[in-house]
């Protein structure tokens, strides 16, 4: 299996933003039961999925994330009675936001993974980094917000234009 | 400039045996910040926090970053270490190294790059921490316990004997569950109701308890320590102050067929019933659905008897509300059916054995109750079809039990006992009856367990046959059960009189519902999830919720009175103190930003958000904004990812802490 992983050129980086009562749990839990993924998943945890601000994906993308994953507690099991619920209505939003920008949904995945479902998530994280692993580096965010970073002021005609609109 | 002391444990060899530790916390002791680093064997032993604490002391540390194993695990634990040392505890953070990292990935050289980013991202993380005071609430010493059968009876009295009020609610019309329509119980023969009854008694007279039977929790709000519960109390149609418990109404009753439950539907029943005769409390219930006076609005007949008038036809479904500071869940098992699956449902049914088509091929409850003195047979073994007495008797475990195939993996734990059982109770009341029993394997741990069943086979003339049944059919009056003898290698054919079948034990229909309702999380099957399968079998992961019996997993009868005693015990530490320390991981509203929109009032399943006016010192309104009361929020963040004006902050999970860590990979 290492072998067959070295193999490969690119290792994609995965942000997973998870919640601490079922996707955290069910991740410790692949864990106890010693079940192996790919080591390219980075896990942040969160109270609930419902705290997931949209702009932490869009960071994660500038920040050279070359995919997302965004799990938590199965609808109606909310640790939080209905934080998932909003973190659902949330993001079908951002992904039409996401779309129009032109970020391939591929890239972002969200998913329901409970406390009992330690096979569920390393199903979830190995489809994910096959599936960006296949499609490549994803640059645009990354080199925008570098952009910005050594450029020291963004200079557009089309920002100026709408700062004098102010 | 933060001082961050990084201590990485190898947890014996579980981490140190694919993560490098020492080159771990010799690259992150380069990170801007990390003024020490260091690796060692068990972190969380004495030793370990000895060393988590002398370091704190003498490098004059300001954050630690601990990476060992899951915080679900040691969080606490590394937190009060630092505590100790005089820290806030809230500068402390865990790096999962173990679960998310050594124990999932094999390879050296990406197993130590990941745990290296890991606690890098913990390292930026903790900067960002704030100190953050403890909240105290207060505790309301009552408790809830949900499920009146063994497990709540057991737990309702040890917290009622230690002198805390009980509020006990039980779905059904009379306490007692399962364990009141058992016969007698392994592996000492006692009689069930002998045992069961002064207990349920007890219940019912003592003063600390409350009881509500025929109903059902309605809403669940509120936290550890300040829980409103909204219990849905069913309409009686008899009014339980005045009722006196004579039975008239029950003997004149005109309605006397109907299927009785409690006898697994082979007794029968009146429309206006209590379970079982020994029913607590003794005041019957009218079954709408069965009624006369309701379906065709004429009878009326058990008004008109009863002599303190008891009968009240026009009673509606009321709704209380009592707050408790503690929940006990009790809710118990059902047994796995058969023939009839919900639709959806992964669990498949066993249609070669005939049960609901041949009258003669029952379950094991419905065995109980037909050995059961107070049973619908008076005690004599007959079959349901004809009423004769079975002369040959076969018994098949593992029904559903231990079956992958038809859904369910796990052992019912308690069939192979109550199988022994049952052939020595078929022994003893028909002479001359031979019983079979099919096994995979007999399962008998437990005190005088094996002995028990020892005992079916040497000295009750039991049969064990080792191999599972394929095919049940009828042939005149007899049932011919086709299995094998995988020992001797034959095939097996037995002409029986009845067939008793070792269902699997499940949870209660509905579990998950009740588990939704409490916050609670649960498992495939629906069994409740206690907190830690080893360390605390008896919690919930949500504070303040507790677990007793068959709805956390198959159990017997002593296991589950000790879980309960378990849980009474948990309960009673709770309310051994007057305040409560709670996790001061709340939100909290940067009111000079606040524009006072309320997106997160809107969203806030708590009710945690409130209005607070700004004045000036004249008294004059400067402007409302949006207020969180500590006490009340549940510190799940949602209003901070809706705040537009980003002014609400959920300590501990601040944006700038987020930020951080995402930065720092």
């Amino acid at each position: 299996m290492h072998l067959a992983q070295q193999q490969h050129t690119f290792e994609p980086k995965i942000f997973a933003f998870v919640c601490t009562w079922c996707t955290y749990a069910g991740a410790d839990l692949a864990g106890t039961s010693r079940m192996q993924y790919p080591s390219n998943v980075r896990v942040l945890k969160f109270p609930c999925t419902g705290r997931i601000d949209p702009v932490f994906i869009l960071k994660a993308f500038q920040q050279g994330a070359d995919g997302v994953l965004v799990s938590g507690c199965h609808p109606g099991d909310c640790h939080y009675i209905a934080g998932n619920f909003h973190a659902r209505r949330r993001f079908a939003v951002f992904r039409k936001l996401l779309e129009f920008v032109g970020v391939d949904l591929n890239r972002l995945q969200f998913s329901w993974v409970s406390a009992a479902e330690g096979g569920k998530w390393v199903e979830v994280v190995t489809d994910l980094t096959e599936k960006v692993r296949n499609m490549g580096p994803m640059t645009e965010f990354k080199e925008l917000a570098m952009e910005e970073q050594w450029s020291g002021a963004i200079n557009t005609p089309e920002l100026k234009e709408a700062y004098n609109a102010i | 400039m933060s001082r961050i002391g990084v201590f990485i444990c190898h947890c014996g060899e579980n981490i140190s045996r694919t993560v490098d530790v020492e080159r771990v916390a010799r690259d992150v002791g380069r990170l801007p910040g990390v003024a020490f680093s260091t690796d060692y064997k068990y972190m969380c032993s004495d030793p370990g926090q000895t060393l988590l604490k002398k370091t704190i002391q003498e490098q004059k540390l300001s954050h630690v970053v601990v990476a060992a194993c899951s915080p679900r695990m040691h969080e606490k634990t590394f937190r009060k270490a630092v505590e100790a040392a005089g820290l806030n505890p809230f500068l402390c953070e865990m790096a999962n190294i173990r679960e998310h990292c050594s124990w999932v990935h094999e390879n050296i050289e990406e197993a130590t790059i990941k745990a290296t980013e890991i606690v890098g991202m913990m390292v930026e993380r903790v900067k960002k921490n704030r100190v953050l005071p403890t909240i105290t609430v207060p505790v309301t010493k009552r408790s809830l316990v949900i499920g009146g059968g063994i497990a709540g009876i057991q737990a309702a009295l040890d917290i009622a004997d230690a002198g805390h009020e009980v509020v006990l609610v039980e779905r059904e019309p009379s306490i007692g569950g399962h364990m009141a329509q058992l016969s007698e119980t392994f592996p000492t023969l006692d009689c069930s109701q002998c045992i069961m009854t002064p207990k349920m008694v007890d219940v019912a007279n003592h003063p600390k308890i409350k009881l509500y039977t025929y109903s059902e929790i309605e809403l669940v709000e509120g936290y550890i320590g300040n829980f409103q519960v909204t219990i849905k109390k069913k309409a009686r149609s008899v009014n339980e102050d005045t009722c006196t418990g004579c039975g008239v109404c029950m003997t004149k009753c005109p309605q006397k067929k109907i299927p009785n439950k409690f006898d697994q539907n082979i007794g029968m029943r009146t429309a206006i019933y209590i379970p079982f005769p020994q029913a607590v409390p003794n005041t019957p219930v009218i079954d709408r659905e069965n009624c006369t006076k309701f379906k065709t609005g004429k009878c009326g007949v058990c008004q008109k008897v009863c002599g303190p008038g008891a009968v009240d036809f026009e009673q509606e479904d009321s709704l209380i509300v009592e707050p408790v500071g503690a929940i006990v869940v009790a809710t118990g098992f059902d047994l796995y059916t058969i023939d009839e699956k919900p639709k959806g449902s992964p669990i498949k049914g066993y249609g070669e054995f005939g049960h609901g088509k041949i009258a003669d091929v029952i379950d094991g409850m419905t065995f109980e109750r037909l050995a059961s003195a107070s049973g619908p047979t008076g005690g004599k073994i007959l079959r349901p079809s004809d009423g004769k007495e079975p002369k040959q008797i076969v018994f098949i475990q593992c029904i559903g039990s231990r079956a992958r195939e038809k859904g369910i993996s796990y052992c019912s734990k308690v069939c192979c006992m109550y199988t022994a059982k049952h052939t020595m109770l078929y022994h003893h009341k028909v002479h001359g009856g031979q019983a079979y029993v099919f096994f995979m394997d007999a399962r008998t741990p437990g005190k005088s367990y094996d002995e028990f069943w020892r005992r079916a086979i040497e000295e009750e003339d039991a049969v064990y046959i080792r191999g599972m049944v394929s095919r049940l059919y009828q042939k005149g009056d007899k049932i011919v059960v086709m299995g094998s003898d995988i020992a001797v290698g034959v095939q097996v054919e037995i002409e029986a009189d009845m067939v008793v079948l070792a269902t699997a034990i499940q949870p209660q229909k509905g579990a998950d519902l009740l588990a939704q309702k409490l916050g609670i999380s649960y498992d495939k099957y629906n069994f409740y999830s206690e907190a830690h399968a080893k360390l605390r079998p008896v919690e919930c992961a949500t504070a303040g919720i507790y677990l007793a019996g068959a709805c956390q997993g198959p159990k017997d009868i002593p296991e589950t009175v000790s879980q309960a005693s378990a849980a009474a015990a948990k309960v009673m530490t709770l309310f051994s103190k007057d305040q409560l320390e709670r996790e001061p991981i709340v939100a909290r509203v940067r009111e000079a930003g606040c524009v006072g929109c309320f997106a997160c009032k809107k969203v806030c399943a708590y009710g945690a958000v409130e209005e607070k006016e700004i004045r000036d010192r004249q008294g004059n309104l400067i402007k409302v904004v949006a207020y969180v009361n500590p006490g009340v929020c549940a510190g799940c963040g949602t209003c901070q990812a809706t705040c537009p004006s980003k002014c609400v902050e959920l300590d501990g999970y601040t944006d700038e802490q987020v930020i951080a860590m995402i930065e720092a990979l």
